[in-house]
This record gives structure tokens, C-alpha cells and sequence, in this order.
């Protein structure tokens, strides 16, 4: 998620106080984000120093000191550019689910198929929620919100094909070896019996 | 509205008998929309047949509002099917030569109900969904989403509170399947027991509780944190 853009964007409608773009963030993004004076306050600070954003002291309602934040020219261009370019799925965040299921796979004490219908349920259970949100039909920014919600759903919807599609794979593979790593050691296989495998796996 | 208790359903005999299902136990409120979601072969489609006394179980008990479908004669059988169950299938098995409304009404007729009175109650109805510019089309005039939800409508046409859909959304885009579920999702709200089986999880989710199959087994069943404490296991 990045905090620099979406602050950008709401400047690009005009001037803000700090407060303004918080609130204005977590309205856009039906609060599914919420962020803290600190993360506002400090991007905010590192756009004014890369001249992305001005702060104008001399607005109207200054008394109580508060700044008002608006884009430069410079800050349009690289709004512009956030625009244009793909998202790089290298920034997405590591997936824990994956490597969950990478040790759960060669563990002599997990049941792989348990972690996978456990999670394939938490994320079923949270579409749910997404769903009855989607549904509530919010009036305020609400195309907004609906896509906000849809892209949450898609990639609920991903993460659940994807464990069926695990589980499918496991049903036919080859046994997983169980792997006992040990310091300084390659993998090594302390039952000497390559065919042991862990509770989710098939003998 | 409907509630299997400990169904089973197998297929041929001796070495070559197949569980298609073991011991299934589901209940579905009035109001509720309950999905069902496994893999191919997982039971989903065997269980929405024995739900709507399509097909037989070998074990366990069938109820449909109260009736023991296993102990229905088939005259009996097919009254119940017809006046307290609505089918929706992938396959929209419209009449292709009846208009919308004369489609809703289809049932009503067949069930002794004079054609005009069939047809004002069908017209009521596509008008209370909101379908009422569909009213006058042919199938063929109709996109899958509106012929689907035409289907909706003759599903739910008269008494019956009971609706079965397997697959309903199959080879609609994503927001024309979407307005298929919320349709679906109303008829639920407004006191209609449903059972969807579905492969897509963005559909199930439109479910008040999704039951997992396997193998002929419901392994875990789950609904949003307000309803359930937590994924329950009811192996």
C-alpha cells in the first residue's frame, strides 16, 4: 500500500490539512486501512522535502499553527507516473502463507491438510464479512469502496483456488520426504526411510 | 426448511460400490443461504439431487418442509417438487418458445392454476424483482444473466420456499453473475431457504454459512465471525 501516492491523490482535489488527509484516506478506503497521525505526519514530511508537496503557511485558519499541504508540479508528475506504471508484484508483501504451507509440507507434526481447509476457512469467513459489506450499499464513495471491496474479494477468491488447487497436488504427489535440517548439515532424512512422510502427506 | 439427517448415497454394488455420500447431516433455516463448496466428485452436485428428491438416498433421512421425502409415493414426490421447490441450474432450461412471464408461469399452470391468473402472478412477480421490461422477451432475446435470473424468478413462482442452485453463475462475466447472487441473496432475506453449490469462492461468500465437502464427507463448515465462534468441525 503506499501512504506517499494515496496522499498525493487526495492533494490532487486540493489543499488539506494533515487531519483532512487522514481522514480522507481512511473514508476512501472504508477505514479498511487505518492509519496513525505518525505515518501522516511523516510521509508528509518526506514529500515536502522531495518537493512533491508544498505547505502553506499563509492559508487562512493558520491561528492554531496547522499546515496546509498541497501538490506541486513536480508531486503531479510523479502522481502521474504512479498512475501509468503496473504494480510490481515483487512489492507485494512475503507471503507467510506460502512458506507456512512449504514447512507444513515436510513436517513430521502438521496435518497439511488441516492448515490448509483452517486457512481455506478463515478466508472464506472473511469474503463473508467483505461480502455483507459490499451488499450494506454505503452511499458515500461508494463506487470507491465497492472496488476497494471487489480487489479484497478477488484476492480472497485467488487464495482459495489456490489452497484447492494445493490440496489437489498433494493428493497426487509424490510423498514429501520428512527432512530433519539440523546446523551445518545439508537436509538429511533421520529415519533413513524415504518414504516417511508427514500427516498430510500419503505413505 | 430442509434438513438431511445422516444421508448417505452410494452408487453400484459390492467391490464396485462408490460413497458418493457418507452420512451428510445439513439443516437450512428459512432465510438462510447455505453454500456448498468441494472439489469435483467431492458430493456437491449428488447432495443438491437428493435435496430436491431428484435422486434417492441409500441411508438417512430426506426432510422437505417437514416431509420425509423417502416416504413419499412418486405422485407425492413430484406434488412436493413441484409446489415447495425451485431448481436453478448452470443449464437454464428456459422454454425457448415462452416469453419470460409465460416461463414463471409455467409452473403455476402445471400446478392447476388458470392461465391468466398464472400469468398476472408471474407479472407480478418479474415486476417485484425488477424484471418487469424482461417481462414480454423470449429467451433468445434475453442475456445469460437475465435469462438467469428469469430462471430466479420462475424458482421461487408460488409457494415454494425451498431453492436449489448448482452453479447458477457459471458462464457469466463477474458482475452479471453478481447480480444473479443478490438476487438469490434477496429471496433468502425475504424468507426463501437456498442451497448453492458453487466452486467460486466469491460466490459462496454471498452465503450465511458455507459447508466444505470432501469425499463424500462435510469436513468443516464456516460463516462470518457473528454467527459461528469459529470454523466448526462436524465431521
Amino acid at each position: 500500500m503506499s501512504i506517499r501516492h494515496s496522499l498525493l491523490a487526495l492533494l490532487e482535489q486540493g489543499p488539506l490539512y494533515g487531519y483532512g488527509l487522514k481522514s480522507g484516506f481512511e473514508a476512501a478506503t472504508g477505514r479498511m486501512w487505518p492509519l496513525n497521525d505518525g505515518q501522516v505526519y511523516t510521509t508528509l514530511a518526506r514529500l515536502e522535502r522531495d518537493g512533491l508537496v508544498e505547505a502553506d503557511t499563509e492559508a487562512d485558519g493558520q491561528a492554531d499553527g496547522q499546515k496546509v499541504y498541497r501538490l506541486t508540479g513536480a508531486g503531479r508528475a510523479e502522481l502521474d507516473a504512479w498512475f501509468s506504471a503496473a504494480v510490481s508484484r515483487e512489492a507485494v508483501p512475503r507471503q507467510e502463507l506460502a512458506i507456512k504451507l512449504i514447512f507444513a509440507v515436510r513436517s513430521p507434526s502438521a496435518d497439511v491438510h488441516q492448515v490448509i481447509q483452517r486457512q481455506r476457512a478463515a478466508t472464506m469467513r472473511s469474503l463473508q464479512e467483505l461480502t455483507r459489506l459490499k451488499d450494506d450499499g454505503r452511499t458515500m464513495d461508494e463506487l470507491a469502496w465497492t472496488l476497494t471491496l471487489d480487489g479484497l474479494l478477488f484476492q480472497g477468491e485467488a487464495e482459495v483456488r489456490w489452497l484447492d488447487l494445493c490440496e489437489a497436488r498433494l493428493a497426487v504427489a509424490a510423498p514429501a520426504p520428512r527432512w530433519a535440517f539440523a546446523a551445518g548439515e545439508a537436509p538429511r532424512n533421520p529415519a533413513g526411510d524415504a518414504t516417511a512422510v508427514g500427516k498430510g502427506g500419503r505413505p | 426448511m430442509l434438513d438431511l439427517r445422516e444421508v448417505s448415497r452410494q452408487y453400484g454394488a459390492g467391490r464396485i460400490c462408490v460413497a458418493a455420500l457418507s452420512e451428510v447431516s445439513v439443516a437450512v433455516r428459512p432465510g438462510e443461504l447455505v453454500a456448498v463448496m468441494g472439489p469435483s466428485g467431492s458430493g456437491k452436485s449428488t447432495l443438491l439431487a437428493i435435496a430436491g428428491g431428484l435422486d434417492r438416498a441409500s441411508g438417512g433421512q430426506v426432510l422437505v418442509d417437514g416431509h420425509e421425502l423417502g416416504q413419499l409415493d412418486a405422485g407425492a414426490l413430484a406434488e412436493l417438487r413441484r409446489r415447495a421447490i425451485g431448481y436453478v441450474f448452470q443449464e437454464l432450461n428456459l422454454v425457448a418458445t415462452l416469453t419470460a412471464t409465460e416461463n414463471v408461469a409455467l409452473p403455476l399452470e402445471l400446478d392447476g392454476v388458470p392461465a391468466r391468473k398464472a400469468a398476472a402472478g408471474a407479472r407480478g412477480l418479474l415486476d417485484e424483482l425488477g424484471l418487469a421490461e424482461l417481462a414480454d422477451r423470449f429467451p433468445e432475446e434475453l442475456s445469460g444473466g437475465e435469462q438467469q435470473r428469469v430462471a430466479i424468478a420462475r424458482a421461487v413462482v408460488g409457494e415454494r420456499r425451498l431453492l436449489l442452485a448448482d452453479e447458477p453463475t457459471g458462464a457469466l462475466d463477474s458482475l452479471t453473475g453478481e447480480t444473479v447472487l443478490r438476487l438469490l441473496r434477496r429471496q433468502c432475506d425475504q424468507g426463501c431457504a437456498a442451497v448453492l453449490v458453487t466452486h467460486d469462492a466469491r460466490h459462496a461468500a454471498w452465503a450465511d454459512r458455507v459447508v466444505f465437502l470432501r469425499d463424500g464427507r462435510i469436513v468443516d463448515q464456516t460463516a462470518p465471525a457473528d454467527d459461528l465462534d469459529g470454523p466448526e468441525t462436524v465431521t
